[in-house]
This record gives structure tokens, sequence and C-alpha cells, in this order.
């Protein structure tokens, strides 16, 4: 689905100090109130500032970790985070327009307790929340629940029959999870409170439905103790590497963020994507497609490329990541994302290598770049996320024809 | 030897989804709109309150197989409206039920302490335990606990997050740009926790949080509940009919403090009231008679009656006498979510007491039910309501109350304006915050009333 060139959608990525193992080290940081709500208070405001279309926040069941799906046991990055979906809440009162997107494992949680988490930030933000879902395959995480045990997997090993099985497994679950908290969240239909003085009802019981949810790892009757979010249904995303989850995206998601190395290969996931969206019965639906970046921003030429190599130094190692990592400076990466945009990208979520600097490079350098070509807004102009992105408030699916 | 004055502690229920709340008023608010809970907090917070409580209940409430409709339906989800609370208020608690029987301890530590962080230490758990089938029906695990284990359980559940909570002693933060130590110790939050109901170990991923730990907060009437909160909670939220009734429970649960090695300060007795305002004590008594009817309409009467007598009895007439037939004994089947109908434990000798009042009074079914299940409330001019609760206070029928006004959102204005002053002028209420975190507010002590209290030895 063609967007037009102004329909550029962006978003930030927010993590920690920023998603350079060093940057908490950097002379702008602010490592000690990581874990204060005036620092995400901050961030978050900053973004809207930049009129970005939301800010996702990371989490995880477990410390952080250099290393995949097991404790590296450092001490020289940052260690610890608070939960993503109640420092969304924290900051939704004090910001107006920007989308909240926390993160939030499926693996070990429950859909009911989510599915009511999600639609009260969409209460309390007026309509901005969304949930980034990330399932855990990391046997400590599941220790920590004890309730189920996890092989330790290497990443490489994802690959293999084992790991492969292990990711539908957890993509399957993961599925399942989504359509119980998108049928929750329309277990309540829009009008079934009614108030109704002469029959002494405070609801018409026949718009609160019963969901009867069974799947292979829990069954929910509902209905949800939360009434329809004021975005019928919050945006629902997940990061996508390989065909499982594109598969998750395809065919629940509103939105997928993507690793792509280059224009090409971001046309190759988007096929592969859009494929499964047709096959799943969605091919009319709007599913949003961001290509994910790690963003190293400077003005001056070589400025960026040498405060990366500052950074590498002082974290010991080079940085690499899942992402593309750019360097270099605001009108470059403003070039870059109009190209992999023509590849069918309908937008880009950045992952400031160090924060609040490459953040004020998005919102003070970047936007103001990115509007004058015409490819980015210059006022908010919707003021739920749904608006933001372009798509409509969806008809409860229990609402009789 | 005159007693010292005891100062009150004061708390404000966010209207609940039971017939307390009187929503067919029209003044009545909405009951999810984040601007309901803004403004009770913020009434709350201006007349210097202790902290908003929030209730929680996992499945809506059914009576004869069919979704009950009569009351207020509909709540947020605890954790998150109590945080976008804390960006509204400054000083204010805030207090959140949590179930411990259908959660996970890593899960409800890490919010509880995120919610502290983000508050800046107000953080309050109400701890509940349920057991039924009919709740697990909305969960992974399904109806896993026998009744007679919820208390094991939720004492373990405690003590699991205590673990959690203390596996990071609070100075572990180094955060050195130079030096580029983050982490002064690699071993913060490691945990190993293994008893009949958890099994878990790893690392717990938040830092320690202002309070150390949440202010807990007991609820529930049992002799198993009392000892749970006289082992564990800094504060019990209680109901009681009376003064006596008040005064004996008063000092039943803080005799039990000592075999904790607990001394009776430890443990914030904190009932549950409602309270109607006049100009006169006889305008008081004619709102409270006009709210009372609100609260117990015909419809509501009768579902009541139902709950006690376990059988449909909607054939009844409200303004009648009560049923000749008995309540039907054995499980109650007729209501189901409802915490209450587990009171009625001989539903035989309770219908007997009910019909001998009724007979006695000369009460209809509807006119029995507002006798019966009214909240001890407060009702009268601000300066005989606050002599009341200062009575209260002072005869140690309680160390303050949490107030659970009839009207969302506004019910509490009226006593904030009109009594609290009153409460300030006599000098057993704060007219200013002393302290930043919840327990200061509550005298307690930092490093916690029980428990291992590593925080203690920083």
């Amino acid at each position: 689905m063609p967007q037009s060139p102004s329909a550029l959608h962006l978003a930030v990525a927010l993590d920690g100090a920023g998603w350079h193992p060093a940057a908490w080290r950097e002379p702008d940081a602010r490592p000690k109130e990581l874990f204060t709500a005036r620092y995400w208070a901050d961030v978050v405001t900053e973004a809207e500032k930049g009129l970005l279309d939301f800010a996702t926040i990371e989490d995880s069941l477990g410390l952080q970790s250099s290393r995949y799906a097991e404790p590296d046991g450092r001490t020289d990055q940052v260690r610890g985070r608070l939960d993503a979906v109640l420092v969304a809440a924290r900051v939704a009162p004090l910001t107006r327009h920007i989308g909240l997107v926390p993160t939030a494992v499926v693996t070990h949680t429950e859909p009911f307790h989510l599915s009511k988490a999600i639609a009260t930030l969409d209460h309390v933000s007026a309509g901005r929340a969304g949930i980034q879902v990330k399932v855990s395959g990391a046997a400590e995480e599941a220790a920590h629940f004890g309730r189920r045990t996890m092989p330790s997997l290497r990443w490489e090993e994802l690959a293999s029959p084992a790991g492969r099985a292990l990711l539908q497994e957890l993509f399957e679950e993961a599925r399942d999870y989504v359509e119980v908290l998108r049928r929750l969240w329309d277990s309540w239909e829009d009008d079934a409170e009614i108030r109704d003085v002469t029959t002494g009802r405070f609801i018409d019981r026949g718009k609160l439905h019963y969901i009867d949810f069974e799947g292979d790892r829990f069954s929910v009757k509902g209905p949800s103790i939360t009434p329809r979010p004021p975005q019928g249904q919050p945006i629902v995303a997940a990061l996508a590497h390989r065909s499982e989850p594109y598969r998750l995206v395809a065919e629940s998601a509103d939105l997928g963020f993507i690793t792509p190395r280059d224009t090409d290969h971001a046309a190759a996931i988007l096929t592969e994507i859009r494929g499964k969206q047709a096959a799943g019965g969605r091919a009319a639906e709007t599913v949003h497609i961001f290509g994910d970046l790690v963003v190293f921003l400077d003005d001056e030429p070589g400025a960026a490329a040498h405060r990366r190599a500052r950074l590498d130094e002082r974290a010991g190692a080079e940085y690499t990541s899942d992402a593309h990592v750019f360097t270099g400076s605001p009108a470059e990466l403003a070039d870059l994302l109009q190209d992999w945009q023509r590849a069918g990208l309908t937008g880009f979520r950045l992952r400031p290598a160090t924060l609040p600097h490459d953040l004020e490079q998005v919102t003070r350098r970047l936007v103001p770049e990115l509007q004058r070509r015409g490819a980015f807004r210059t006022a908010y102009q919707a003021d739920t996320l749904r608006g933001l992105l372009g798509l409509y408030r969806p008809e409860n699916r229990y609402t009789a024809a | 030897m005159s007693k010292p004055v005891k100062q009150i502690h004061l708390a404000a229920h966010f209207p609940g989804v039971n017939n307390t709340t009187v929503w067919s008023d029209p003044a009545a608010g909405s009951q999810i709109d984040f601007s309901s809970f803004a403004h009770l907090a913020r009434t709350a917070e201006q007349a210097k309150f202790d902290f908003l409580f929030l209730a929680e209940g996992l499945r809506l409430r059914e009576q004869n197989g069919e979704i009950y409709d009569l009351d207020v339906v509909g709540r947020p989800d605890t954790f998150t409206v109590l945080s976008a609370l804390a960006a509204v208020t400054d000083k204010l608690g805030l207090a959140g039920t949590i179930n411990s029987t259908f959660n996970e301890p890593y899960e409800v530590a890490r919010q509880f302490a995120s919610l502290d962080h983000l508050s800046a230490g107000r953080a309050a758990w109400n701890v509940v335990t349920s057991w039924d089938e009919f709740t697990g029906q909305n969960f992974r695990r399904g109806g896993f606990l026998a009744q007679e284990d919820r208390y094991e359980r939720a004492r373990q559940f405690l003590a699991a997050t205590w673990e959690l909570f203390d596996s990071w002693r609070g100075d572990e933060i180094v955060a050195d740009k130079e030096s580029g130590v983050f982490l002064g110790d690699p071993a913060a939050g490691r945990f190993d926790h293994h008893v009949s109901q958890f099994d878990i170990s790893g690392h717990f991923n938040v830092p320690r949080s202002p309070q150390g730990r949440p202010v807990i907060f007991q609820a529930g009437d049992s002799d198993a509940g009392r000892e749970f909160a006289a082992s564990s909670a800094d504060a019990i939220f209680t109901r009681h009919g009376t003064l006596e009734d008040g005064q004996a429970f008063y000092a039943d649960v803080k005799r039990r403090l000592a075999r904790y090695g607990r001394s009776p300060d430890e443990l914030k007795i904190l009932p549950g009231v409602t309270f109607v305002l006049g100009d006169t004590d006889a305008e008081a008594r004619e709102k409270a008679h006009v709210i009372r009817h609100q609260q117990v309409s015909g419809q509501t009467a009768l579902k009541f009656l139902e709950q006690l007598w376990n059988r449909d009895l909607s054939s009844y007439d409200p303004d009648g006498p009560l049923p000749d037939v008995d309540p039907l004994v054995g499980e109650n089947t007729i209501a189901r979510g409802r915490a209450s109908v587990r009171m009625h434990r001989d539903p035989l000798a309770t219908a007997e007491q009910w019909r001998a009042t009724a007979e006695a009074k000369n009460l209809s079914i509807r006119e029995l039910i507002i006798e019966m299940t009214g909240r001890q409330s407060f009702i009268g001019t601000p300066v005989k309501v606050a002599e009341a609760l200062n009575e209260s206070v002072q005869s140690d029928a309680s160390d303050g109350f949490i107030l659970a006004p009839h009207l969302t959102p506004g019910g509490l204005d009226e006593f904030a304006d009109a009594v609290v002053p009153l409460l300030q002028e006599r000098g057993v209420f704060r007219s200013q915050y002393e302290g930043d975190t919840l327990r200061d507010h509550l005298g307690l002590d930092q490093a916690g009333a029980s428990g291992t209290a590593s925080g203690a030895a920083l």
C-alpha cells in the first residue's frame, strides 16, 4: 500500500542511557537517574517536541546482558530497569500527543493482566497506547518464574531444528496471546455502560462478552474487567528478524519493526510479510512495517564516526547490532530514510546510540530536515496513536451487525 | 497517667464496584476516566491524606448465572493507573490491591519496585488472596489452589517478593563515568528461593526502590488473616460496625504482634468507613437515609437476600416480608466473584437472626437489607464527625480510616473542606506532609516491619 511521501512515520526506541553499551559514560548521560520518573519524562517529552509518532520503551524479565539469553556478570554496562508499562503510564499525563508503546514479554505473563494494563494505559493517555510484544527463550528468565523450563540455546542455534521448534512454540503462544488481548479489548462494546436509572441497570450485560479462548498454553474466559479502551484496539507491535515473527506481524500485529541491511533486503522482507499477510486474510488491512536503525548523529562531517569510535574504545569492543547502524549527519540519515522508504517501508524506528544526544539530533536536526523536504508532519494532526498512524478506530468484533 | 494523643491516618478509597457507590445520582461521574482518579487523588493530597486506595477483582461478578448489572462495573488495571497518578501527585501514597493467587512473585515484585521508583517512595500493596476456580478461568493456572492453602500461598508469595526486593541492598548503582563501573556488585539481584509454592532463582532486575519495599496492607478478618497481618503487614484494612467491635479487634491484632517481635506501632489498623455530612445532624441523617435507599434499591435488596439464601428469589416483593423457605445450605452457587458470600458461614442461623430482626422491627426485605448491610458510617455535622473519628482513634478502636465516598469523583470534596481542618485544629491530623514517602506518612520504619530488612544495615 503506497504512502504519500509526507506520510513517513518516525518513532524512537528508548532503552536505558541509549543503545551503545558505553552510552551511560557520555558527558550528557544521566546514569544515576535511569530509575527516576524525571529521566523518562524528559526523554519522552523531547521525543514529543520532535512530533514523533511514538516512543517504544524496552523491557525484559531479566538483567540486561551482552550475551544472548544468559547473564554475563558484567558490571561496566547499565544493569537493571523499570517495568516499561508503568514507565509509559507515568509519563502519559505529562504528554499530549505522542504514542506510548512499552514492551512486554508474553512468554511468562498473563494475557488477562496485560490486556487490562494496556487498556488502562489507553484510558490514562486518552488513546495513545500500544504494546510491543516480545517472546523470551532464555532459561534464566524461565527460572525467574519456575513454571516451565527453556533449553539453553545460543543465538546461532536458533536456526537448528531444536531452535526452530522453540521459536515456533514461542511465537504460536504469542499469536494466541495477542488474540486474547484483542478479544478482551473488544469484550465490552462501546455502549455497554447505560446507567439506566429506570431499570436500575448500570450496564447492558448483553453488550459484555465472554471471549472463551481455548489454547494450548492458556484458556481465558473473560470479559475484561476494564471497559473498551478509547482506541478500541491499542496498537500491537513486534520486532521481527525471521519467518516465525514475520508471520506474527503479518497475522496479528498492526506494526512490525524489521532490521534490513539495505533497500533490497528491506524489499525482500516486505515481500515475505505482505505475502503472509495476504495468506492470513489481512491483505486489506494496514500493517505498518518500520525499519529499525541504530543512529549516531552529528552535523559536522566525521564527528559521529569519531564519537562512535570513542564509545567503542570505552566499551572495549566494536559496536554491533541486529539493526543497521547509521553513523553520519542528520541530512545523510534523511537521504537514507527516503531511499529505504521507496522499498515500501512505511516508517522508521530510530534507536539513539546515546541519550539525550542522539535523540536531540533526531528531534532538532533530522525532523526539521525531513520537514523541509515535505516528508514529515509539521504539527500533530491527531490525538490518538491510531490517528497518527492513519488507522481507523476498528469495529468491535462482538457488535451484532 | 494520660495517654499520648494519637495522630489520625486518613486514606481515600476510590469508589468501588459495589452498591456503596451510587451511580444513579446526577453528580456521579465516570468510574474509568483518568480525570476521576486524578480528581480524587488531588483532593486527597490537598487534604494531606496518607494515601489513595484501589480495590481489585479479577472477574466480573455474576449472580444467577449472569453478569451482575445493578452496581458500577469496570475498573482499570491497578498498577497502571497508580503509576499515572504518581504524575499528578507529589506526596500521596498510592495503594493497590494485588492478588497473590493469580500472579507470580517476580512480576509483582518488579511492578511494585517500579511503582515505588516512579512515585519516589509512595507505593503500597494490599495483599489479597483468592482460590476460586471462577476467577481462575481468566488465568493460565485456572483454579489451582485449595481454599485452605490460600494464606499459605500468600505468606510464601510475600516472602518471595521480599527476597527479591532485598536482593538489591541499595548501594550497587555506582555509575562512575570515569572508572567505567556501573554496578558495584556483580551479584546484585541474585536470588534463590525454593519452597512448596515457588521454585525460583536468578537475578531480580529492578534496583532497590526508595522505600526498600512497598508498604504492605492486609484485608481480611479471619483468624488466619489476622495472623498473616500480625506477622507480615504494615497496615490492616478492616471493617467493623461499632466502637466496641473495633476496640476488640484492635486489641486482638495488636496483641498478636509480640509473637513476631513487633511493637504495636508497627501495624496500623484502618477500618473502611463511609460518612455523610450535613449542616445539622438531622439534615445529615436525612441525607444518609436517602443515600442508603439509593444504595439499596428493591432489586439490590433481593440480590443481597439471594446471596444469603443461595436461591433465586426474584419473584419476591422487596417491600414485603422475608421468604418462608430456608436458605439452601452448601456451596453457594447463586453469586460468584463476591467475597461477601463467604462471610455467611452459617446461612440458616443468619437467616433466623434476620427473620427475628425483621419481625421485631416490622421491616420489609428492602428495609432489612438497608439495616443489615450498612458499613460503619459517620453521620452528622463536620464537628460531630470530626469528634467521632477522633474518639474512635483515641479510644483505640483504630489508628485512622479508609474513607469510601459514595460518589465518584467528588465524594471526598466536602470532607476535605469541612472535616479535615477541624482535625488539624485539634492537632490530631497533619497540616503539612513532614516526609516524602508513604512510610514517613504512616510513621513506619524505613527498613520495614520485619523480614530480613537488609536495607537497615546501610
